[in-house]
């Protein structure tokens, strides 16, 4: 027999008791895992701007739309590579419940300024050639199981009408961190009807988003542009594509904050959960410590017995709590694709979520070793317990 | 040490005890020597500081002043852990309520302080068989304490107390828990380990019958000793 065989026997003590600790751990480690992917998945749209991108947007709000004359002044600023412009569109696509990015754009520009989107040079033709044509994300295809050549009626509401698009290719990720859930279409066809419709809104644009050669250089080039439009009729707000998403996502900055705060109420949770267990198993056996030390087991002994039992309850509860994060992430990540285009576990979340089990195990079994390693013999064989 | 038959010496010991700066005093200045191979009862009324005395010499109390020297060791000099470490080598313990660590087996409590030792699987085993066939358990070592009579739980406590072949037993009122006949089997187990082994055992008891088996009974009374 091992001092470690005694932490097992110690551990089946109480059978209802560790079952009930492991689910409480595997339950909090999961709301831990889970809002942290919540978390995660917003945030994901900063981490997968290319530091390369830079926007620019009307200086008062994003929503304010820019002149399509300052493509041409932005492309000569000294460092600009690739200029594309987008307009936001959204619509209704077969009912209000359907949320994806639908955006007109640069057919020229936007497989230069978003690589992440990997086609073909054919599709990349088609879609300059094509009227109404529009590209997919892979993702976007599978769910609503659309294929190329198929068409996309979408009722407009920030542009009434009635649109019709047709899929000329489908584009896939780069990597997991590419969002595969766009849906961008022919610019030109949206400033054809809006110019026989609302002439005053054509030849305008929602924002620039345009590359830059040297990313050193995106302080100058934002500054300068900004100080181009300083006098115009519009005057722009630049900043990068991560800093731009940022601001996006700010709005929901208090949710966030709160979903972040919970996450580690639940540690605290967790703590109790075990600490709670821990101290209830070591005080029915103050006398049997106080046996071990008389036999001439040490305070390292104790710790071990003491300390083990715990690390091994919240370690068992954590990778079952982690295990079960990964389908309930996997369901969630199917139901609410259109919101979150990217729910992934992430390996920092896995690592926090493997620290904090064991970072549990130990300070939930700090007080009782404490105890059992300061307490005098003699008091211990007194105790009646 | 006084000389080479004296096994414990115990110098001018006292002891007391504190309650929010009260102090108790329980033991007042006791010296006496116990030779090697002793038997000795210890008796006195309740609260007499019996168990204290005891667990002085055990070395898992400190006196307030004197000195304890067992085998020639200074015991009141040795830090925590090199008196756990003297006691897992040299002493055995018995205990009123026998004290067992209930999720274990008979031989696995027996077993439990040869974890402590670098001993080899089977010469641990045969410690341990050794120790219950002596207190004449062997065929009970897969039983749990809950299984065993008082009396078989005191006579595993027993064996685990001499499993680590100590030179010395204390015994804390070892047979205040036990009806007659279990009590008289303990005893006599005890005078066997005394004769046949050559521990030198100290006991503290109430029972008259049980100091009866010893060699010397000691009083104590008041905190001091005749
Ligand atoms: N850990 C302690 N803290 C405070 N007082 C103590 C402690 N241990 C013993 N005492 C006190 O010391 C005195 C002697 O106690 P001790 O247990 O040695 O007596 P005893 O002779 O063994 O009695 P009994 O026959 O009832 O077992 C008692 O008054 C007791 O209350
Ligand atoms: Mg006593």
């Amino acid at each position: 027999m091992q001092i470690i065989k005694l932490v097992f026997k110690n551990l089946k003590r109480h059978l209802l008791r560790l079952f009930l600790t492991i689910i409480g751990v595997a339950i909090a480690v999961l709301a831990f895992t889970l809002l942290k992917t919540v978390v995660t998945a917003w945030y994901a749209g900063v981490d997968a701007a290319a530091n390369n991108r830079v926007v620019s947007t009307h200086a008062v709000s994003f929503i304010f739309p820019l002149p399509l004359t300052y493509r041409e002044q932005i492309a000569r600023v000294e460092g600009v590579d690739k200029v594309c412009y987008f307009n936001w569109f959204q619509g209704v696509y077969k009912d209000k419940n359907q949320f994806f990015p639908r955006m007109a754009t640069d057919p020229e520009t936007f497989f230069d300024v978003y690589p992440e989107c990997i086609t073909t040079p054919e599709v990349k033709e088609k879609f300059i050639r094509t009227r109404n044509g529009c590209v997919i994300g892979a993702k976007l295809a599978k769910e609503y199981n659309l294929k190329v050549g198929d068409k996309m009626p979408v009722t407009g509401d920030i542009y009434p009408g009635d649109w019709e698009f047709e899929i000329v290719g489908i584009y896939k990720g780069r990597d997991k961190k590419s969002d595969e859930t766009w849906m961008v279409f022919n610019w030109n066809y949206l400033n054809e009807q809006i110019r026989a419709t609302q002439p005053s809104r054509a030849e305008h644009v929602g924002w620039y988003t345009f590359t830059v050669n040297k990313i050193d250089k995106i302080p100058q080039v934002s500054k300068q542009i900004d100080e181009l439009f300083k006098n115009s009729e519009a005057r722009t707000k630049t900043e990068t594509e991560a800093a731009f998403n940022q601001g996006f996502i700010s709005m929901s900055g208090a949710i966030l904050a709160a979903l972040e705060f919970v996450s580690y109420v639940i540690v605290g949770i967790l703590l109790l959960v075990l600490g709670n267990t821990m101290v209830m198993s070591a005080r029915e056996r103050i006398r049997e410590y106080a046996v071990l030390k008389t036999i001439g087991f040490t305070s390292s002994h104790l710790t071990i017995l003491i300390m083990g039992e715990s690390i091994i309850i919240s370690i068992v509860g954590g990778a079952i709590g982690i295990a079960l994060t990964y389908p309930l992430v996997a369901g969630i990540g199917e139901a609410l694709a259109r919101i979150f285009p990217i729910f992934n576990i992430a390996p920092s979340t896995l690592i926090f979520a493997i620290f904090f089990s064991l970072f549990a195990g130990v300070v939930a079994s700090a007080f009782p070793v404490y105890r059992a390693t300061k307490m005098s013999i003699v008091d211990g064989l007194r105790h009646i317990g | 040490m006084n000389n080479s038959s004296t096994i414990v010496s115990v110098q001018n010991i006292s002891k007391s005890y504190w309650r929010e700066k009260l102090e108790i005093p329980v033991l007042s200045n006791i010296s006496f020597d116990i030779p090697d191979g002793e038997f000795l009862s210890l008796m006195g009324p309740s609260g007499s500081g019996k168990t204290t005395l005891l667990n002085l010499i055990a070395g898992i109390d400190r006196p307030t002043s004197g000195t304890i020297t067992v085998s020639g060791n200074n015991i009141t000099s040795l830090n925590e852990t090199s008196l756990a470490k003297w006691r897992s080598n040299n002493v055995g313990f018995v205990f009123q309520f026998y004290n067992l660590l209930p999720v274990l087996t008979a031989y696995e409590n027996v077993e439990l302080p040869l974890l402590l030792t670098k001993l080899s699987k089977k010469e641990k085993k045969e410690h341990v068989q050794f120790a219950l066939e002596t207190v004449g358990l062997a065929d009970r070592m897969d039983h749990s304490p809950k299984q065993l009579s008082g009396g078989q739980q005191q006579r595993v406590a027993i064996a685990r107390a001499i499993v680590t072949d100590p030179t010395l037993l204390v015994a804390d009122e070892p047979t205040g828990d036990l009806d007659k006949h279990s009590a008289e089997e303990i005893m006599i187990l005890l005078e066997r380990l005394n004769s046949e082994l050559k521990k030198t055992i100290i006991m503290v008891t109430h029972d008259p019958r049980a100091a009866e088996k010893a060699h010397t009974t000691k009083h104590l009374d008041k905190g001091e000793l005749s």
